[in-house]
Formats: structure tokens, sequence, C-alpha cells
């Protein structure tokens, strides 16, 4: 435990790449096979379910420091980490324990789970107290599945790859299913990570995914394509799909479907499991999982994707459904009849990562477009949709297009180099995808709420609610009405200035939340809305964030709840 | 009777007509120490403890009409008996002892209770009123022994000069500057210093003070090796400018007590953050407001409402009283109220 604190505290403290693959190298060359097996699993975002119930565990920790509710609540509000709370709230031990952290986890937190809050009482003040503070908070977040470390999957990748002298792209394969919670660490399996390629590597896979080959944002005026891309006949162009990024495996007679979080969630799509059937044996699909209402023009549809229409004619993408739909289907714990009914879901294949068993993705990208056309054609399941290519003679032709995304039900577009190869998540030395997206919604909103931010930015309010008006100005007792919660945007200057005036213009304290006397305007951006009966101002909307700050705006003059049912589809 | 109320001005004591750390020009004004946020211009006649001349002179300018009392010295105002005792804060920091009629109050100012070598040590004085500071009044708060903390400075200046690096140590210019000064080991290597702190570094060593020697850092030319191989010691609003170019590869730290908190070290940006504050932390708080036996207590700048409260569960009459202390010009910082105060 105490190494993996110290190579906690040694990632915590920098926001270099460099010095935290140097800690982490460090860390894994010395660490028991055991204990690396564990720390993999937590670095590469490896999450137990809670071991203890957070208020046990602050009643245990109040009890154990002394303190009445309220002083331990005033704290965790200033700090904003509940384990750095109580490691600071908490007597230091004089040494902290010599136990590994395999031995840590098996022999004694994993154990803790299901256990009564009297037999909790008992264990947990004694672990306690043979950690100091630094290794009490790493345990703490070990116990509440709260553990993050600034550490990218790609960069434990690459520093188990340089130690043991293997191709990145390989433990990247290897670490596929490594954080799944069904398969416990061992140090047998961290041996494998890191074992050097054996020739019977290909046919050990089962139902493994590959590694996800991710987008980067495009963040240029089309004007600027030609002289940066490249002509655009070098690109392959389809539609950014607002859904779930997933990967169809079919071999040895089974079906398995991968979440991009590595997540495998074949059960939850049941209505994928005819493609079981369909599908040949050695074929990997990389697409996005959507929800299609198909119409009775099915046929079409299909004709009209593999005919790949130079102009985006709304029947190619008018099965698309919003997200928000999705979501529901995500949120049920159960899938009824009707559920699956009303909310059918469907996989608009994309890449083709794997056909008759062979690994496809060195190929260049048309060629494997071309073995996936042929391959959906030859499936013929409405389960089964082909991304659409979208053809331009020019790039300004291409925005053009675009410019219907949003229509559409998508959310831009998607360019990948046609010769380049499929790479390994945010890599680029292979190739590169981009994503192109259009401008998100944006109103400009009222502040009403601000809360506390949480770890770095723990002692400002930063976490704001926003209003728009229930009527147009100067109608007589127009209210506001809040709609949306957003918390970045805005640089750390403006975020002080900001969190001044929250202090000054204070009406009421609830716990960390302030209400406030409407004072500041911010335009804020979302990439979605929906009707919402949750929510009173009988909208939702998709991953709001401050655009900027309007200082040249009163708040009189924000905008209605008027001007968002308008924009929705 | 009370002997010090809050008015417009400042904490006003009402039978010897005077203030104690005003924040708008008056009269009277009795100066705890010369933080800005306690020491403020303007007003017409000072009092504070000797030691503190220098400072007091230096920041409010040579010409203000201030007298000095060595610690312990009593006088008669009013009938009010004042004696400044001291309060372990910075150079010249003061409690304010106010007797009148038997009833004795002490005002506080800003407290540190762990003694160190650039000022003289926190000294407890009975009283039946006293006027508290709560800068980190949360439980969280636990210094580690400061020369723990100094240790930890000399081996990241070490490791940095052994790679070849500046390390770069910013810190409030008054007080924590010399208390660090005075505690590392100054054998490691050069001590360079920005030029708004070696004004400071004087009046120190002025006041008896030894502090190690200081260059300027425009004394020393640019692609000198000593840039390498020194600790440069400049203040917060450095970090980011264009001074900061001069040290090529360099590592930064900060030190203050708000670097307790990851959240308040990820937000400075720095390398390493060294938790070292001129204040009292919660025990040592505690052990202040018991230790001088007082059975009321008003609390100002700080943790106000969670000390009041808690000391109230303690069975004190405590109260909060409202300042306009705590807003100092070491704007970068935003603890855990609005307030701001070099810690
Ligand atoms: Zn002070
Ligand atoms: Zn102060």
């Amino acid at each position: 435990m105490r190494a993996f604190a110290a190579l906690y505290a040694r990632l915590d403290a920098t926001t270099s790449s460099n010095a935290k693959l140097a800690a982490l190298q460090d860390y894994f060359a010395e660490a028991a096979p055991e204990d690396a097996a564990w720390a993999v699993f937590f670095l590469a975002g490896g999450r137990p379910r809670q071991l203890v119930p957070s208020r046990t565990l602050r009643e245990l920790a109040m009890q154990a420091a002394q303190l009445p509710a309220w002083l331990f609540e005033e704290s965790y509000s200033a700090v904003g980490d509940l384990a750095e709370t109580i490691a600071l709230l908490l007597p230091a031990a004089e040494q902290s324990s010599e136990l590994g952290l395999a031995q840590w986890l098996e022999e004694r937190l994993l154990p803790l789970r299901g256990l009564p809050p009297e037999e909790l009482a008992e264990r947990l003040p004694s672990f306690w107290r043979e950690l100091d503070s630094l290794a009490l908070m790493v345990c703490i977040k070990l116990i509440t599945g709260a553990f993050r470390v600034g550490v990218s999957r790609l960069l434990v990748t690459r520093a188990l790859a340089n130690l043991a002298e293997l191709d990145p792209k390989r433990v990247a394969q290897r670490l596929v299913g490594y954080t799944e919670l069904s398969h416990r660490p061992s140090a047998e399996r961290y041996l494998q990570l890191i074992a050097p390629e054996s020739a019977g590597e290909h046919a050990q896979r089962g139902g493994q995914p590959y590694p996800f080959f991710l987008a980067h944002a495009l963040q240029l005026p089309p004007e600027q394509f030609d002289s940066a891309l490249g002509p655009v006949q070098d690109w392959q162009a389809e539609w950014k799909w607002d859904g779930i990024r997933v990967q169809l495996v079919k071999r040895d007679g089974q079906l398995w479907i991968w979440s991009r979080g590595e997540e495998l969630i074949t059960e939850r799509f049941p209505d994928l499991h005819g493609l079981v059937d369909t599908l040949a044996d050695g074929t990997v699909i990389d697409g996005e999982l959507v929800v299609w209402r198909h119409g009775p023009a099915d046929e079409d549809v299909q004709g009209a994707l593999l005919n790949a229409p130079p102009v985006a004619e709304a029947s190619a993408v008018q099965g698309i459904q919003p997200f928000a739909l999705l979501q529901q289907r995500i949120g049920r714990k159960t899938l009824s009849r009707k559920l699956l009914d009303e909310v059918p879901v469907a996989v608009m294949a994309y890449d083709l990562l794997e056909w008759q068993g062979e690994d496809y993705r060195s190929q260049p990208q048309h060629h494997r477009r071309t073995g996936l056309q042929a391959l959906v054609a030859a499936c013929a399941s409405p389960r089964l949709l082909l991304s659409p290519l979208l053809i331009a003679d020019s790039w300004a032709a291409l925005a053009a297009q675009r410019e219907a995304s949003r229509a559409l039900g998508v959310e831009g577009m998607m360019l990948k180099a046609r010769e380049a190869q499929y790479g390994v998540g945010r890599t680029k030395d292979v190739g590169v995808w981009w994503k192109w997206k259009v401008e998100p919604f944006s109103v400009d909103a009222v502040l009403l709420y601000a809360q506390r931010g949480h770890g770095r930015r723990a002692s400002l309010y930063t976490d704001f609610t926003f209003a728009v008006w229930d009527a147009p100005p100067g109608t007589p007792g127009r209210s506001l009405v809040p709609f949306a919660k957003a918390y970045s945007g805005l640089t750390d200057a403006e975020m002080r200035q900001v969190d001044a005036i929250v202090r000054k213009t204070t009406l009421e304290k609830f716990g960390p939340v302030r209400s406030l006397t409407p004072s500041l305007v911010f335009e804020l951006g979302f990439e979605g809305i929906a009707l919402s009966k949750r929510h009173k101002s009988g909208i939702a909307v998709r991953f709001p964030r401050m655009l900027r700050w309007r200082q040249d705006k009163t708040v009189e003059e924000a905008d209605t709840l008027a001007m968002l049912q308008a924009m929705l589809p | 009777m009370d002997l010090v109320i809050a008015r417009p001005e400042g904490l006003y004591c009402p039978p010897g007509d005077f203030y104690i750390d005003p924040w708008r020009p008056v009269e009277r004004a009795v100066i705890t120490h010369g933080h800005g946020d306690h020491a403020r211009w303007g007003s017409q006649h000072y009092l504070a403890a000797a030691p503190g001349e220098g400072i007091l002179r230096s920041r409010l300018g040579a010409e203000i009409n201030l007298q000095t009392l060595a610690y312990g010295e009593r006088i008669n105002h009013h009938d009010v008996t004042l004696s400044l005792h001291p309060a372990g804060h910075v150079l010249g920091s003061a409690q304010v002892r106010l007797e009148y009629r038997g009833e004795v109050w002490v005002a506080s100012g800003d407290y540190k209770v762990e003694p160190d070598a650039t000022c003289a040590p926190f000294e407890s004085v009975r009283c039946h009123t006293f006027i508290t500071e709560s800068t980190f009044g949360l439980p969280i708060y636990r210094w580690q022994p400061q020369a723990q903390i100094f240790a930890g400075v000399d081996d990241w200046w070490r490791q940095n000069q052994a790679a070849g690096r500046a390390s770069v140590l910013f810190c409030y210019a008054f007080g924590k500057a010399q208390r660090l000064l005075q505690g590392i080991d100054a054998s490691i290597g050069p001590i360079l210093v920005h030029g708004a702190m070696e004004p400071l570094n004087q009046v120190y060593r002025d006041a008896g003070v030894a502090l190690p020697d200081t260059l300027r850092v425009s004394e020393v030319p640019k692609g000198d090796p000593r840039l390498r191989q020194g600790l440069i010691m400049a203040p917060p609003s450095a970090g980011g400018s264009t001074w900061m170019r001069r040290f090529g590869d360099y590592s930064d730290a900060f030190a203050s007590g708000w670097m307790l908190l990851r959240g308040a070290r990820r937000r400075r940006g720095v390398d390493r953050g060294f938790v070292l504050s001129d204040h009292a932390d919660w025990p040592g708080l505690n052990w202040a407001i018991a230790e001088c036996g007082a059975e009321r207590v008003f609390v100002t700048h700080g943790s106000v409402n969670i000390l009041v409260r808690h000391l109230r569960e303690q069975g004190l009459d405590a109260q909060a009283f409202d300042t306009e202390y705590g807003d100092e010009d070491d704007s970068a910082e935003a603890p855990t109220d609005a307030t701001q105060e070099p810690a």
C-alpha cells in the first residue's frame, strides 16, 4: 500500500506525461506482480463496486476523529473530496503498513462488502490506524470506488510496453477487458500482460474486441482544410452519429457487444442477438449503436445508404432517434417487450476490423470500407445498417452538406483518411480520424444557483444552475425557470471573478448550494435538447457548458423558455 | 462594559477612544502587525510594538506619526491600560491587551503558536475576553512541525540542483519569506530573491534577525550557473510573468498553509506545495483560546461561523466580529471564504 500511495502522490503532483510515465515505470519495475496487477486495474480505470456505504464511512470517520457531524460536513465542504477529508481529520499513524496492495485489497478491503455496520465499525478503524495520511486517503478512495488520478489507459499501456519491451498495441489488446468486474486481477493475469509475444496469441482472443480508435476534434475553418488535410478526395466522410460507440465481435459461434468504455453490453441489447446468425465467424465491426425506427420504406433506405447519396437526403437518416431515447433505455434495469418495441436499436456500421478471422486493421480505410459494404449487404439485417459515405468534390461542398447535421439528428461529420490504418486509442501514428462537429445550440441564460466544485475546484463556486425567462421582456411578474446545470468553460481568472460575485450576491445558503440575486448572464452551449417531464422547465438539454460570460448583457436581456422550445426537434 | 466593539472604521475601544487595526483612516490606531489588511495608511497616530517599527515605516511611510512600545510595557490612555504582547506571527506582531476597571480584553491580530526564529514567540495572556482570528479554523488544518517542512524544501532544492534546474519558491514577501530564509539550509547553494523581497529582508536584518546572504536576481547575469543551482524566492505575483523566463528549465513551488489541500495545490499549478503557515492551525487556535482563560470570545476573519459554533459547543460565550481583515494583496488565493490572507 505504501508504494502504491507513493505512486499516487507522484502522479498527482505533476501534469507532465513524461513525469507520469516515469513514475509508472518506476512503480511497475519494483512492484510484486500481484500488487502490480491491482495497480493496473485501478490506473486503467477499473472500479470495483463501492465496498462500504458512504454514510457508514462518514460515521466511522467522525467517531475516529471525534468530531460532531456538522464540523465534519464543513470540513468536507471545504476539501471537496471525502477521502482527502477523512485523511486530514483522522489522527495520522506513525508509520504506514508494509502490506502490499494486493493483500490490502484481497484480505482486507474486498471482504468488507456487505458486512453489517457493527462489523465495519470493528475493522475499518483498525485498518486506518495502520496508514499514514497519504496511504489513508488512497485506501479510502479504493473503498469508495472514487480512485482517479489523471492517468490515461494509453499511458499505462505505454509504461507496461516499455517495461516489457512490447509493442504498445499488443499490450493495449491484452488490456482489453482487464478492468471488467468479473475478472479479478491476479499475478498471473498481470504476467500475461507483460509476457513476451506468443505465437498462439491470435487464437486466444475469444470475444475480445480491439482497442477502439478514437477521433480528434477538428477545429479549423473549412477554407484551411485543403492546406491542412489535402484534397477532399483523399478522405472518407460520414455522419457523426449520436449514439453509443460499439464493436460487434462474432467468433466461435458467439456474439459479443462491447462499448467504448470496454464494457461488455451484450445482455442489454437482446434485439441485436439475431446478428449471431447472420454474421460469419471471425468478424469484428466498429460502429455506433443508435435508436432506429424503421419506416415502411426500409428496403429503400438500405438501397439509398448503399448507393451513398451525394446529398444528405433526409430519407437516409430518417430512422435515427434522439439520444435521449437511448439514454432512457440504458437507464432501465429490466427490458420489457414494450420498451424493446418502442425503442428499437440498430448498429450503424462504419468499419471492419476483422474479416474471416483476419485482423483487418492494417488495411487502408477504403479497403476496409469495401469489405464492410459487402458484409452488410450480405447480412441483410435491419439491425445492421451501413453508415453512408458523403461525397463532395470540394471541402466547401462538404461543409454545405454538414449544415444539415442538426436537422438530421447527427453531431456533424467524421473525416477518415482513405489510406490510413485503424489505430489504437488516440494515437495518430498510422492515421487520423477527425470529428468535425457542428456548433452546439446556445442560449443566454441567467446564473441562479451556485455550488462548490469538487477536487481541484473544491473551494470555488464552479457548479452552476442556469435559468431562462418564462415570458418575453416587459411581461409583468415574469420569472426565471432553471433548466440546466453546467460547470466548465471559464478561464481560471474568470472563475475567480465569478466566485467573488457569487459570494457577494448570495441570497440564501442551503448546504453547499447558494441561491443568488440574478446578476450574471452566460452564453450556454449544449449538444441536444428534448422534452422532459422530470424538469420543471419541461425540457432537458444535453452536455450543457458555459461558452462565455456575457458581461455585455443584463439579466433582463437573457433568453426565454420559448426560444428553447423552438429548438426542440 | 465592552472594551472593543465593531464600528464601520474598524474595531474600536470606547473608553480609550482608539481603534485596533482600523480599515479606514482614524485619529488613533493601534496596529497589531504590518500585513496590509491590518496596517492601513492614513491614520493620525499609530501605536505598535517596537520590533515592528521598521516594517511599518517601510510600508506606511517613514514619516508616519508612530509611537512604539516594548513587548509588555504598559501605558495608560483615558484610564485604559494598554500593553502589547508577542503574537508569533511576523516580526513585530502583537496581541493588544486592554484593561479597564478590572476587565481584561486581548485582541490577537494574527497569531501562530509554534515559535520560530524570525520573531518573538506567541505569549499567552490571561484575559476575560479574547478576540481571535480564524484563518485556518477547520479541523482539517493541522500543521506538521516546521523543521519537516524546511527539510522538504531542502530536499526539493537539492534534487533540482542535481538535475540542473532552478528552484523557484513562491511565497509571501513579508514574514513567510524571512521564515523560509531562516529555516532552510543555506549551504546547499546560492539564494536569489526577487527585487520586491529584498527590502523586507533588510528590515529583518536591521532588527537583528539572522538571515543568510541573498542576491537580487537582477544582479545575476543571464546564463549565470547560479540561476540553475540557486533557490529563487519570489512573490506569487511573479509567477507566469516574463520575469520567469530567465530561469529556463525550472521547478516551482509555493509555500502557504493553503497548500495542505490538493485542490489548492492544483489551482496554483506549481510542481510542489509546501504547507507552511504563519497562522495557528486548528489545534493551535483551540489551545490559545483555552490557555488565555477567556469566557467570552470574539472571532474575526477566516472560518468565523465555524469557530464560533465550535466554541459555543465547548461552553464558551462566542460571537462573530465582522471585519475587513484577510483581504491581502496576494489575490491569487481563494481559500474557503471570500477573504484572502497571507497565510
Ligand atoms: Zn497577518
Ligand atoms: Zn489577518
